[in-house]
């Protein structure tokens, strides 16, 4: 059914930091990797090797410039992907209950058994987390490693999704953010996590974490006591004994 | 948006014939074969428009599925208000053609299926709250005011047919004026996608990737937008005013017989730019609109 669930027990998602991400795209490769061959029919390419290659994604990574008033402009990377929202709109326009949100862990799915590909569910989603696949005609979006994160299979440290496990710099987090005590909770309450575009009204649940501040050029550098080289032994009395004369 | 030609045709048609069905099921009373034309056209068009929006899917084999959500789905209620309207018509429909004399207030709950499909159509598009030119009640207006006018025109209806032409060009030219508005009403910016809007000026530094995709093609479409004013008047010119004067001008049956090609040609512009020019919010994330 497409409706959404009142409430889900718990509401799994991930946490990005875009202070620490450094846009190597390492996050879009591992979910093309993983999802190609898991979860549903493979992600096609259209075109690979040509000149106009394209196909599906369910990550993407964007890259912002940010030039505040009074200070030097800095890059942002921006990782984009499905953010699983509380009031997902491209679940309620599916005319074929194949876009659904599970109660147990809030992962919006798509049952691409059920799936017409009519385009709708992209459509009402104002974060482009859906792409259509060119080749299946189903709609593919990130399932959150459904596959892997309650694969007895895997060792432990590799049941989360794939873009987290690969994430060189740590900058992705996974863990129920309805619980307030979990890890990726406290992470969004010390740094201000925040939703995207909330006035659509869809209420994500992945959160993003903001860029710390940055050093002014006019304030005290932290290595200031480092420069402040005092020399010892020989050199150190040679220094004493020239500063007296 | 992407204004893909099937759901173009679709709309542009099936808006038409169920117009024109509700006023076959009630208002006409025609018999023998002039009734089976006329039934046949309304049929035609609502059908072709149908089997039209089938080639819109990636899997059509799999549209029987669309019935099942009617409880959360307007694309879900528009199929069931199109095929029950379809069902409930063709006994009026035999009536009229063998002379069975079937009363015509059987006719109404067919009509109202069929006027509930052309609502159900408008909201498919009002309730995406991602494309701010769409999320407005004037959507589903304006579709019923082209069942209307279609449908009037179709029946050779004078008197109702310019009454319907006038409000259906309030219409249109409403749905402009706030459309035009709407992305900005919206609030949504680059710097609410990203949450960086409080930082400083934002700008697209690269892009996710260099060459096509999906989204960029289907949600961000800018080609069509560049004939926005002269679309405009084509619409407006071929749809409402032409017609308008037709039926003033011309005698007897000629009026509606030029004015529906004519309005039909201003339908399809208007349709073209309905979707051409809805701007999608995930556009913001590329920079452009």
């Amino acid at each position: 059914m497409t409706c959404l669930p009142g409430k889900t027990e718990r509401a799994l998602g991930l946490v990005i930091d875009l202070d620490t991400c450094v846009g190597c795209q390492a996050c879009v490769t591992a979910c093309k990797g993983w999802n190609d061959q898991g979860y549903g029919v493979p992600l096609s390419d259209q075109n690979p090797y040509g000149s106009t290659p394209s196909g599906t994604f369910l990550n993407r990574v964007h890259s912002y410039q940010v030039q505040p008033e009074a200070a030097a402009p800095m890059i942002v990377n921006f990782p984009r992907s499905c953010l699983h929202c509380t009031d997902a709109p491209c679940v309620t326009v599916c005319p074929t209950g194949a876009s659904y949100k599970r109660v147990e862990d809030g992962i919006v799915l798509v049952n691409e058994e059920a799936c017409i590909g009519c385009g709708l569910c992209a459509w009402a989603c104002p974060y482009g987390a859906r792409e259509m696949d060119a080749a299946a005609g189903v709609m593919k979006k990130c399932t959150l490693c459904v596959d892997r994160i309650y694969n007895e299979n895997l060792p432990e440290e590799d049941r989360e999704p794939a873009c987290v496990r690969t994430c060189p710099t740590g900058a992705r987090h996974f863990g129920d953010l309805a619980d307030p005590g979990s890890a990726v909770s406290q992470l969004v309450a010390a740094r201000g996590g925040y939703d995207l575009m909330p006035e659509q009204g869809t209420r994500p649940v992945n959160k993003y974490l903001p860029p710390r501040k940055k050093d002014r050029p006019d304030q005290a550098s932290l290595l200031a006591p480092l420069l402040d080289i005092q020399a010892t032994g020989l050199a150190g009395w040679l220094d004493r004994v020239l500063g007296k004369i | 948006m992407n204004p893909a030609p099937s759901v173009i045709i679709f709309t542009v048609l099936s808006g038409m014939g169920f117009g024109y069905l509700a006023l076959l099921a009630t208002v006409h009373d025609y018999t023998g074969l002039a009734a089976f034309w006329h039934w046949f056209v309304g049929y035609a068009l609502a059908s072709i428009g149908l089997a039209a929006s089938a080639f819109h899917l990636g899997n059509p084999s799999r549209a029987w599925r669309a019935f099942t959500q009617w409880r959360s789905s307007w694309l879900s209620r528009e199929a069931w208000a199109a095929g029950l309207a379809l069902l409930a018509l063709a006994p009026v429909a035999l009536s009229d053609w063998l002379q069975l004399g079937l009363p015509r207030v059987f006719g109404w709950p067919g009509a109202v299926l069929a006027v509930a499909t052309l609502a159900a159509t408008g909201m498919i598009y009002a309730q995406i709250r991602a494309v701010p030119r769409w999320h407005h009640w004037t959507v589903p207006a304006l579709f019923l005011a082209f069942g209307a006018a279609g449908g009037c025109l179709l029946a050779g209806l004078r008197l109702p047919s310019l009454l319907a032409l006038l409000v259906l060009g309030g219409m249109m030219a409403l749905h402009w004026r706030v459309g035009d508005g709407a992305f900005a009403r919206a609030g949504s910016t680059l710097g609410t996608a990203t949450g960086l809007g409080g930082l400083g000026q934002l700008s697209v530094f690269e892009p996710a990737h260099t060459a096509g995709s999906y989204l960029l093609h289907e949600m961000i479409f800018v080609v069509g937008r560049r004939h926005v004013p002269r679309l405009r008047a084509l619409a407006l010119i071929l749809g409402v005013a032409l017609p308008f004067l037709c039926l003033l001008l011309l005698p007897g049956r000629y009026g509606p017989y030029a004015a529906v090609p004519l309005h039909m040609m201003g339908a399809f512009a208007q349709r073209w730019l309905f979707f051409a020019q809805a701007e999608h919010v995930v556009g913001l994330y590329y920079g452009k609109r």
